[in-house]
């Protein structure tokens, strides 16, 4: 082969490896952009809610009520009467079926909604209101186009009477649609148009709040000392080959030994933050030494020597000159193993975060979900209404992750430009 | 030369990294306010030594010393001794430049500060602006002390080095090879610099470079294969060595 003819080939050979290089990133994107529109289109619906206009005569003397009754009194009248009065006249009604149909065609709710909405507006007490109740999961479904309304009666859950009245509702405009504020502030329900993620949030929080405050500390801390101050030895490579297997540790297993621990033998309460974050702190402590250790690494050995030179102390050294070199590296390993954390499911299924919690918990010590777990169990549901809000789930799940990540992004930045 | 006091004395000193040994049975004398320079090939311990005299090879685990070294008939190379306040008054600059990444009047305080040299301020700005003065770095960033002293070039941040070396007011500098990554112009201010510091301190320079040895130092020790072949006055080193391998060395037939 001639000397023209080998340049030629060489030069082709790279133009094919360019060609699958980029062929692979485009690839790589498409799927992002696939997986990102697959849950978005999903799960938009969950951010808007369906309400039914609903006229209400707050009769004092007919819900046997003084005069300017105090919340407590009007928290412990019965509005159940009142409600089912207002709910009929919705719609005129046949039989004790229709009227069945009728009222299901409303959240189960509505004689709490009724009462919060008097005891926030007692202006409306002895005068009729128009008060907006949430529309049953199905309704919803049907008003956000999602419900197979052209399906014969026995194969649908909303019967042809419902549709009548819903057909009807829309022409009057009493039924609308709005921002889907339950979805941040509740917990979970078994009515899917009722729940919310507020209570795996606040638990997702409370378990990253005690990951933070363990792992961050005690990996520092072993980090510097093994990095800086351990003498080489065949116990320092042992433990160091250790650390590395334990990052690689399948996090179920982590789960299994906060599960036999924390629970089994100290008796923690189930079900909590506390147990899942001291779980998570344990996994995530191998996976913020290692990167710790890496940009304590880096630090270029003469910035040591000149410290040491000028008679610094060993601690001092480290303190004043190589640990402020590596937080840049330090915080954003910190950061993205408590992102993994935050993600991670399989070890607080163990651990009992899987309970179904109504209520919002209000310390680390209450029993919780979490984000990721929230997904899990919603996935499990076969209402339409879980379906979108599995996606919802996920998607403010990724917006955390992303938020932290880009904030890991930004701290590196930001030190890195003050100690260049 | 001057027949003054001597200010460092090894005897026998070994050093051993691991199983090989970087130093045998050095006995060298360095003269108080004179520069020595220590030259001989790459890897013939000279820097091996000056690493002995403050201490620096603690640093490394697998280093064996055995042997005195007296500085100021004062042994130093035994436990009790404290390297924190050793390396007080004994300074070093090394062959590459390593200003702190901080700016470049903290690079300069950072040695009083943690020895406490200055109570407030001022004296603290004093004792900067004197270094810098003493490093000849003064005019060129007295307008710009914040800026960070990795920004300076390699020479300047040399003689930062420098001034951070004589910021604590030590006895003895030590510098390994100084002028290795620098520039003619930036070596030569670095050599017109020791001619002056000499006046205060005592300086003992390893240094490649024949022609610097026989510029700034007053006493040369050639070094070998860890063996120091001999020490003399640079003049006489130079002019006429005693040793058939100093005078190779010096001729450029090996090395």
């Amino acid at each position: 082969m001639s000397k023209e003819e080998l340049l030629k080939k060489r030069y082709r050979a790279e133009k094919r490896f360019k060609f699958y290089g980029l062929t692979s990133v485009i690839l790589a994107i498409l799927f992002v952009l696939f997986l990102v529109n697959v849950i978005f289109s999903k799960g938009k619906g969950a951010f808007s809610r369906t309400t039914i206009s609903v006229e209400v005569d707050f009769n004092t003397e007919k819900l046997e009520l003084k005069n300017n009754p105090t919340n407590k009194e009007i928290q412990d009248t019965d509005f159940y009467d009142l409600s089912i009065e207002s709910l009929l006249n919705v719609y005129k009604t046949n039989g004790l079926k229709e009227e069945k149909d009728l009222i299901r065609i409303f959240s189960p709710d509505y004689e709490i909604e009724i009462k919060n909405f008097i005891i926030e507006n007692k202006g409306f007490l002895n005068k009729t209101a128009i008060i907006e109740l949430t529309a049953s999961d199905d309704i919803d479904q049907l008003n956000k186009g999602n419900y197979p309304r052209h399906l014969p009666e026995e194969r649908r859950r909303i019967s042809d009477f419902q549709l009548l009245i819903y057909d009807k509702l829309v022409e009057d405009n009493k039924i609308q649609k709005t921002f889907n504020t339950f979805l941040f502030t509740n917990g979970d329900s078994r009515d899917p148009e009722l729940a919310g993620v507020g209570g795996s949030l606040l638990g997702s929080f409370f378990t990253i709040i005690v990951t933070l405050l363990l792992s961050f500390p005690i990996a520092i801390l072993a980090s510097i000392y093994l990095e800086e101050f351990a003498p080489k030895n065949r116990i320092t490579d042992f433990i160091e080959i250790n650390i590395n297997n334990l990052a690689a540790v399948p996090s179920i297993v982590f789960g299994l030994l906060g599960l036999g621990i924390l629970l089994g033998t100290f008796d923690f309460p189930r079900s909590t933050p506390l147990v899942a974050g001291i779980t998570l702190a344990l996994m995530t402590l191998p996976r913020i030494i290692i990167p710790c250790r890496a940009s304590l690494k880096a630090v270029p050995p003469s910035i040591r020597e000149g410290a040491l030179a000028v008679g610094a102390s060993k601690v001092q050294s480290v303190t004043h000159h190589v640990v402020p070199l590596a937080i840049p590296g330090t915080l954003s390993g910190t950061i993205i193993g408590l992102a993994q954390a935050l993600g991670e499911t399989a070890p607080l299924i163990l651990i009992g975060m899987v309970a179904f919690v109504v209520d919002l918990p209000s310390s680390p010590v209450d029993p919780s979900a979490s984000l990721p777990v929230q997904v899990y169990l919603w996935s499990e549901q076969a209402e339409r209404g879980f379906v979108e809000k599995t996606s919802a789930t996920i998607m403010i799940l990724l917006t955390f992750l992303i938020t932290m990540n880009a904030f890991a992004v930004y701290l590196r930045q930001k030190f890195e430009r003050r100690w260049s | 030369m001057t027949n003054n006091k001597v200010k460092i004395k090894t005897e026998k000193l070994n050093v051993f990294y691991g199983q090989k040994q970087a130093l045998k049975n050095v006995n060298l004398e360095i003269y108080n306010r004179e520069v020595t320079a220590l030259i001989g090939p790459s890897g013939c311990g000279k820097s091996t030594y000056i690493r002995c005299i403050n201490r620096m090879n603690d640093v490394i685990e697998t280093c064996k010393i055995s042997g005195s070294i007296k500085i100021d008939g004062q042994e130093i190379n035994n436990k009790q001794i404290d390297v924190v306040r050793l390396r007080e008054r004994i300074g070093m600059v090394f062959q590459k430049p390593n200003p702190f990444p901080k700016s470049i009047y903290d690079n300069v305080a950072y040695g009083p500060q943690i020895h406490g040299l200055a109570d407030h301020k001022d004296k603290l700005d004093q004792i900067v602006q004197t270094s810098l003065k003493k490093s000849a770095l003064w005019e060129e960033v007295k307008d710009r002390l914040d800026e960070p002293g990795t920004s300076l070039s390699g020479g300047q941040q040399q003689r930062l080095c420098i001034a951070r070396a004589i910021s604590v007011n030590p006895e003895v500098i030590l510098m390994d090879e100084p002028c290795s990554a620098l520039d003619p112009i930036a070596t030569a201010k670095i050599e017109e610099l020791m001619e002056e510091l000499k006046k205060t301190f005592t300086i003992v320079i390893v240094t490649h470079s024949m022609a610097q040895a026989v510029r700034v130092s007053q006493r040369t020790g050639f070094f070998h294969l860890g063996n120091l072949i001999e020490v003399d006055t640079t003049d006489k080193m130079f002019k006429n060595p005693n040793n058939k391998m100093t005078q190779d060395y010096i001729t450029g037939r090996f090395g």
